[in-house]
């Protein structure tokens, strides 16, 4: 067996000369790294100069960034801390300056706009947030007051520093305070509800904090303030009603009750069942808001409203009118509306029309309604987009006076475009992405000359004639791409070496050489797919599925590669709502994106199980199995075919089923009639520990040794069992001197458990990664309090029991478990293991850390053979000696300066060079590298001497002609003698 | 599995020579041998809710002593039917002590005529052979309180039942604090060939190694052992005067040699390149 120990060296020889005679490939390559923001919550337009090219966002990642408006890139970006307690809850700019309230209320913020830092952070008192507001006074912007539930606090926007706080008097237990809002008049006015009621008003002198005056006006209507009403002109509320279809006027300055204007008075109509919204606007907080406001009356429906002298004057009518905003710009404030370009169809009814699809946005005069002249802007919707949801309005002073404009619209997918005038769109950010779920690498299509070649076999056979012909024809396809490519060449040569760009495009789409270049298919949770290009990070495609539950879970699968031409490639997504366990298919062409013409089956009962079987149709798409909550089986693609085959094969078709709520694993078999029959169960008692997680391996890895060599020339054979699976249970007793870890090996087939062990005194969360005949897992120590690693290697012994085929219902001997642990000096976000075309390389494992590296860790550390002692034989094995400690080696970082945000999810995948694996990290950012865990030994050196070898081998060759003839020359002689 | 970009089709090879393909390393492949005709599933589409069950063992101090400890004694039950419907009938009794170190035995009746035939029929269909043993808390005092809802199950081909002569292993496996949790049985030997087993004999008494299993204590990183081991090593070190030279004792002669080495080759050289430097 000692030709296992060798195979790896001869191996990357023979790789070594196959290279040399094809040429090189780019063996450097730079790294992709595409950071994302998020979702946009908030966003302001840098106002302060008028030549300034930000846009600041606060977004529900709790992200606080800086983009640059000409291009969309990142300026700089402030990552918090995930979860409600780096939750952004409101951003307020004035100048340079930009307010961040963060965390429901638990600190205030001011960040610099220009560079990105922190001008000043307090940490406000405790008290759930409901608004903020600057307050100005004579014209200048001061102070910023903040309202919680109980106390209203006024800062300086200098320091931060607290001038005054209040508390909120309170009348009633029920009394919500629910807007601040300051007019420039020295006065802070908080308004409150108490729901169904009345309204309070309290107005605070911004000196002292003095209560100047409280009113307090019955409102039986109202239920919320920030929902349905605002504050117009000269501190004039105003609230919509839906029940009365009339508009409240409330002068807060002077106690009086609170007029009702019906709206039919003003010639207006409320859409059914709508209820309307006030939208105002106050550009500058030391001034009162202006006097005119938008009012909502239906979802494509708005009037724009003036306020005059206490009286409401309808100004202009919006219908359709899909999103409005107001901007301003020196003393001038215009509103701009989107409204569907093409009239005659109605927005809302047909969302699949591609008519429909383009918008155009107007601007118009906030004083007077009229429309500005050349000031229309063109916004072709994505078809593969969602709707828009939101209109950021960036306005300035032409030359002339004029007001020109630029928007950033906000869709429904997440999507951010800024579009200028008259309908370019400059940028485009895909924030879906900074929520990738579950992703896949599929290769590339062949080329279209290659495609024809395969196409020439993928046929039946006609006749020998026309196969000649063909032949033929395919031949002359070849020579014709060839010498295309040869001019090309030849072409390209006299250009600059910068200029010869190839940009990708789902046109020129091609595989490489070594199937380095794949299609990242990437799922994120807004239920937006993308097709992403890993080489260049081009989005070549994106597809937005609406109706997407909020709490969907996805599954993707790789039902037929690009392997089989002329069919298409294609990929089945899973989309199953987590509460009522309800599926349903997308099946999509992952290169191009489209839709499929094979309609999926309909699910109507909840999925509990999906398994893609290596089955594959007359089509060559793999069989995908779905188990419902009857235990029925249902097959896609379910042709004849197909059924017959799964019939052939139900006996020897296995799935388990996992219900962690009671602890409950159990396998099942196919019977012939795709009904299926329970034949083992385990259970886990919930009351003593929980399953957190259940791994198997992943179906396309490959193991190429299956032993190892020990220092005595013996070999141990690994159990590699593709059945296994690791099932991770955590103690529902977190007491820290009580809680364990529990990880149970049980072969998915026949239910037995192969391996069972605590670590005790442990707490999750447990990181694991299962692969060949090993499992990895990391957790946290209660008793040390540091985090380890821990390493399973089975084994099957000396001997192998059965070398040819490996059976879960024939392996009767367990087999030997080895264990160690190591201290592992960090903490870790997510950890996947390395995957090579062969499985010849040697393994490492990537961990994700929380500081945003990526660690490239040698599974040669996890080894539970590391001995304590070194001896001979261990040294023979190229065994490290056991320390307790794993190393963090910056050498080993792969991403080097590259921070990655937030890993949440490591993706690998084998390339078609052995030494080469194809690492893609996701969290907020997407990185996509390439690691070679046993360096490039199938690649020639960058400085490889190919002059220097092939005199050394011309040199050779003559000296032994020479010599051959000197040789027989001395022979000839000898014989004359 | 696919190997990337090939044809389905033999290819001539004067045809392959047009296409640049990626190198294709044929080792042995494990992957191969593998037969996907035992077992395919995927992974789990986990719908990990986790419920907390109000857990209440009702262990009492008072009650230690209710316990037997002579042990307990559960049902073993099989079934093997031609029709592969699960009818469980009992084997034997499965005999458990409860305490630190959990034992068990087993007393089981012989396979009756009927059912030996039946068992070949079950083995000719390639049927399975199913036990189950009833959910039970070795720790709990009471009776009442061993007994849990349910069952675990497991299964063997019936044919390697038949084959192996009814030798089989069968294993309990407990968790940490004694629940029963899952049941494993295997034929020695495992595989079907297909033998057949003429004599009757052979199928009447089952040859069964029983035991029953808790979880082991995963080692956590040996450090107390390491430490030691480093301070032999440096103990070690102390010990060997050899090892504490100074560096410069350690190489005093390759420094020499090197310094003369060096003012060799400054003398040897005319100053030519100084006078260079000057002008």
């Amino acid at each position: 067996m000692a030709c296992c120990s060798f195979s790896v060296s001869s191996k990357a020889i023979k790789v070594n000369i196959y290279q040399s005679l094809v040429g090189q490939v780019d063996p450097k390559e730079t790294p992709m790294r595409q950071q994302y923001v998020g979702k946009v919550r908030f966003a302001h337009f840098d106002m302060h100069v008028q030549s300034s090219k930000k846009v600041l966002v606060a977004t529900e990642k709790n992200v606080f960034a800086s983009l640059n408006t000409r291009t969309g890139e990142v300026y700089w970006r402030h990552v918090d801390k995930t979860g409600p307690e780096g939750n952004i809850d409101a951003l307020l700019m004035h100048g340079q300056d930009a307010v961040l309230v963060v965390g429901n209320g638990r600190l205030l913020r001011s960040w610099d706009i220009n560079i990105g830092g922190l001008n000043w952070e307090i940490v406000l008192d405790s008290g759930s947030f409901q608004s903020a507001c600057f307050v100005g006074q004579q014209d200048s912007v001061k102070y910023v007051a903040v309202l919680k539930k109980s106390a209203v606090s006024l800062h300086y926007l200098s320091n931060g520093h607290q001038k005054w706080v209040e508390n909120l008097p309170e009348r009633y237990v029920i009394h919500r305070y629910q807007a601040v809002y300051s007019g420039g008049n020295g006065e802070v006015y908080t308004l409150g509800v108490v729901p169904h009621s009345h309204i309070t008003i309290v107005a605070y002198s911004v000196e002292d904090g003095e209560i100047i005056k409280q009113i307090s006006v019955d409102a039986p209507w109202l239920s919320n303030i920030q929902a349905s009403c605002a504050v117009v002109g000269q501190g004039m509320l105003i609230c919509a009603d839906p029940a009365t279809v009339s508009l409240y006027m409330l002068d807060l300055n002077v106690q009086s009750q609170m007029t009702q204007i019906p709206l039919q008075s003003l010639g207006l109509e409320v859409s059914p069942g709508f209820q309307p919204t006030v939208v105002s606007t106050q550009p500058n907080p030391a001034r009162p808001p202006h006097s005119e406001f938008f009012v909502q009356l239906g979802p494509d429906h708005y009037q724009l409203l003036q306020l005059n002298n206490g009286q409401i004057v309808a100004l202009r009518d919006f219908k359709p009118a899909m999103l409005v905003s107001f901007a301003t710009t020196g003393e001038k404030t215009v509103a701009a509306v989107m409204a569907p370009k093409n009239k005659t169809v109605s927005y809302f009814e047909d969302t699949h029309s591609f008519l429909s699809r383009a918008c155009s946005l107007n601007l118009f005069s906030a004083e007077s309604g009229r429309r500005l002249l050349d000031t229309t802007l063109i916004f072709n919707m994505d078809p593969n987009g969602g709707k828009p949801e939101k209109l950021y309005v960036q306005a300035f002073l032409k030359k002339d006076d004029s007001v020109g404009y630029r928007v950033m619209v906000q869709t429904e997918d997440h999507t951010l475009t800024f579009i200028q005038q008259p309908g370019r769109v400059m940028w485009t950010r895909e924030e879906a992405l900074s929520d990738v779920v579950t992703m896949e690498m599929v290769d590339l299509p062949l080329t279209g000359t290659q495609a024809e070649l395969e196409g020439e076999f993928g046929k039946k056979a006609d006749g020998l004639l026309s196969m000649v012909l063909k032949r033929l024809s395919s031949q002359l396809i070849l020579l014709q791409a060839w010498i295309a490519h040869l001019w090309k060449l030849f072409y390209d040569a006299r250009k600059p070496r910068s200029q010869v760009k190839n940009d990708v495009t789902i046109e020129n789409l091609s595989r490489d050489e070594f199937n380095l270049q794949k299609m990242m298919v990437m799922v994120t949770a807004s239920g937006k797919l993308f097709g992403i290009d890993s080489k260049t990070g081009t989005i070549l495609w994106r597809h937005y599925l609406d109706n997407i539950p909020s709490n969907a879970a996805f599954k993707l699968m790789v039902q037929r590669t690009t392997a089989h031409f002329p069919h298409p490639p294609q990929c089945t997504l899973l989309i199953k709502d987590k509460d009522t366990g309800l599926a349903t298919l997308h099946v999509f062409n992952p290169i191009f994106g489209r839709k499929s013409h094979i309609t999926p089956p309909a699910l109507p009962q909840p999925i509990l199980q999906s398994l893609l079987l290596p089955l594959m149709d007359q089509d060559y798409a793999k069989v995908l199995l779905l188990v419902d909550d009857q235990y029925k089986v249902s097959a896609f693609p379910s042709t004849k075919n197909v059924l017959q085959q799964l019939q052939e094969m139900a006996s020897s078709i296995f799935f388990y089923l996992v219900d962690s709520s009671q602890g409950r694993l159990s396998g099942y078999r196919l019977r012939t009639d795709l009904s299926t029959e329970m034949i083992w169960e385990v259970i886990i008692p919930t009351e003593v520990q929980r399953i957190v997680s259940v791994k198997g391996k992943r179906p396309n890895e490959h193991v190429h040794s299956q032993g190892r060599v020990m220092g005595d020339r013996s070999v141990l054979y690994k159990y590699l069992n593709p059945n296994l699976l690791a099932v991770v249970t955590e103690s529902t007793d977190l007491h820290q001197e009580r809680s364990f870890v529990g990880i149970l090996l049980i072969d998915g087939v026949t239910g037995r458990i192969i391996h069972e062990a605590v670590q005790r005194k442990a707490r999750g969360p447990v990181h694991l990664v299962h692969s060949e005949n090993w499992v990895v897992y990391e957790y946290w120590s209660t008793k040390s309090r540091r985090n380890e690693f821990s390493v399973l290697e089975l084994y099957e012994g000396m001997e192998l029991y059965n070398s040819t085929v490996f059976s879960s219902l024939d392996r009767p001997h367990p087999p030997q478990v080895l264990q160690q642990s190591y201290i592992f000096p960090s903490s870790i976000s997510t950890l996947e293991a390395t995957l090579t075309e062969k499985g010849i390389t040697s393994r490492h494992l990537l961990v994700g850390l929380p500081s945003g590296a990526i660690l490239s860790l040698p599974k040669m550390f996890l080894d539970p053979r590391r001995p304590e002692i070194v001896s001979e034989q261990s040294r023979e094995e190229n065994l490290i000696p056991y320390s307790p400690e794993m190393p963090i080696r910056t050498e080993w970082f792969i991403n080097y300066n590259q921070t990655v945000s937030r890993v949440r999810g490591i993706y690998t995948a084998p390339s078609g060079l052995e030494s080469t694996c194809l690492v893609v990290a996701y969290g907020l950012d997407i990185y996509q590298t390439r690691v070679y865990p046993s360096k490039q030994f199938d690649v020639l050196k960058d400085d490889y001497d190919y002059m220097l070898i092939s005199s050394v081998l011309f040199a050779l060759f003559f000296a032994t002609m020479i010599s051959k003839r000197l040789a027989e020359v001395k022979l000839l002689n000898r014989a004359w003698r | 599995m696919e190997t990337t970009g090939s044809a389905n089709v033999s290819v001539p090879c004067w045809v392959m020579f047009f296409r640049s393909r990626a190198p294709v390393l044929i080792p042995v492949r494990m992957s191969c041998l593998l037969s996907f005709k035992l077992s395919v599933f995927s992974t789990v589409l986990l719908l990990l809710c986790t419920r907390f069950v109000c857990c209440n063992n009702g262990r009492r101090v008072g009650d230690a002593l209710d316990a037997e400890f002579s042990g307990f004694s559960v049902p073993l039950e099989h079934s093997f039917e031609v029709d592969d419907v699960a009818k469980f009938r009992v084997r034997g009794a499965l005999v458990l002590k409860a305490g630190r170190e959990p034992s068990v035995s087993l007393s089981q009746n012989q396979l009756s005529e009927e059912d030996r035939t039946k068992l070949k029929e079950v083995a000719a269909v390639d049927g399975l052979y199913r036990i189950r043993v009833p959910r039970v808390f070795l720790q709990a005092d009471r009776q009442t309180e061993r007994q849990m809802e349910g069952y675990l199950t497991a299964f063997v081909r019936a044919c390697a039942m038949v084959e192996s002569h009814l030798s089989d292993v069968i294993a309990l496996h407990t968790d940490v604090s004694g629940y029963l949790i899952g049941v494993s049985i295997v034929t020695f030997p495992g595989a079907c060939r297909g033998t057949e087993v003429e004599d009757e004999v052979d199928l009447e008494v089952f040859n069964t190694t029983l035991s029953i299993m808790a979880p082991v204590n995963a080692p956590g990183p040996e450090t107390a052992l390491f430490l030691e081991r480093m301070e032999q090593e440096l103990e070690r070190k102390g010990k060997n005067p050899q090892e504490q030279k100074s560096f410069f004792a350690k190489y005093w002669y390759l420094i020499l040699g090197g310094a003369i080495f060096l003012m060799a080759t400054s003398s040897a050289q005319p100053p030519a390149g100084g006078d260079r430097e000057q002008s």
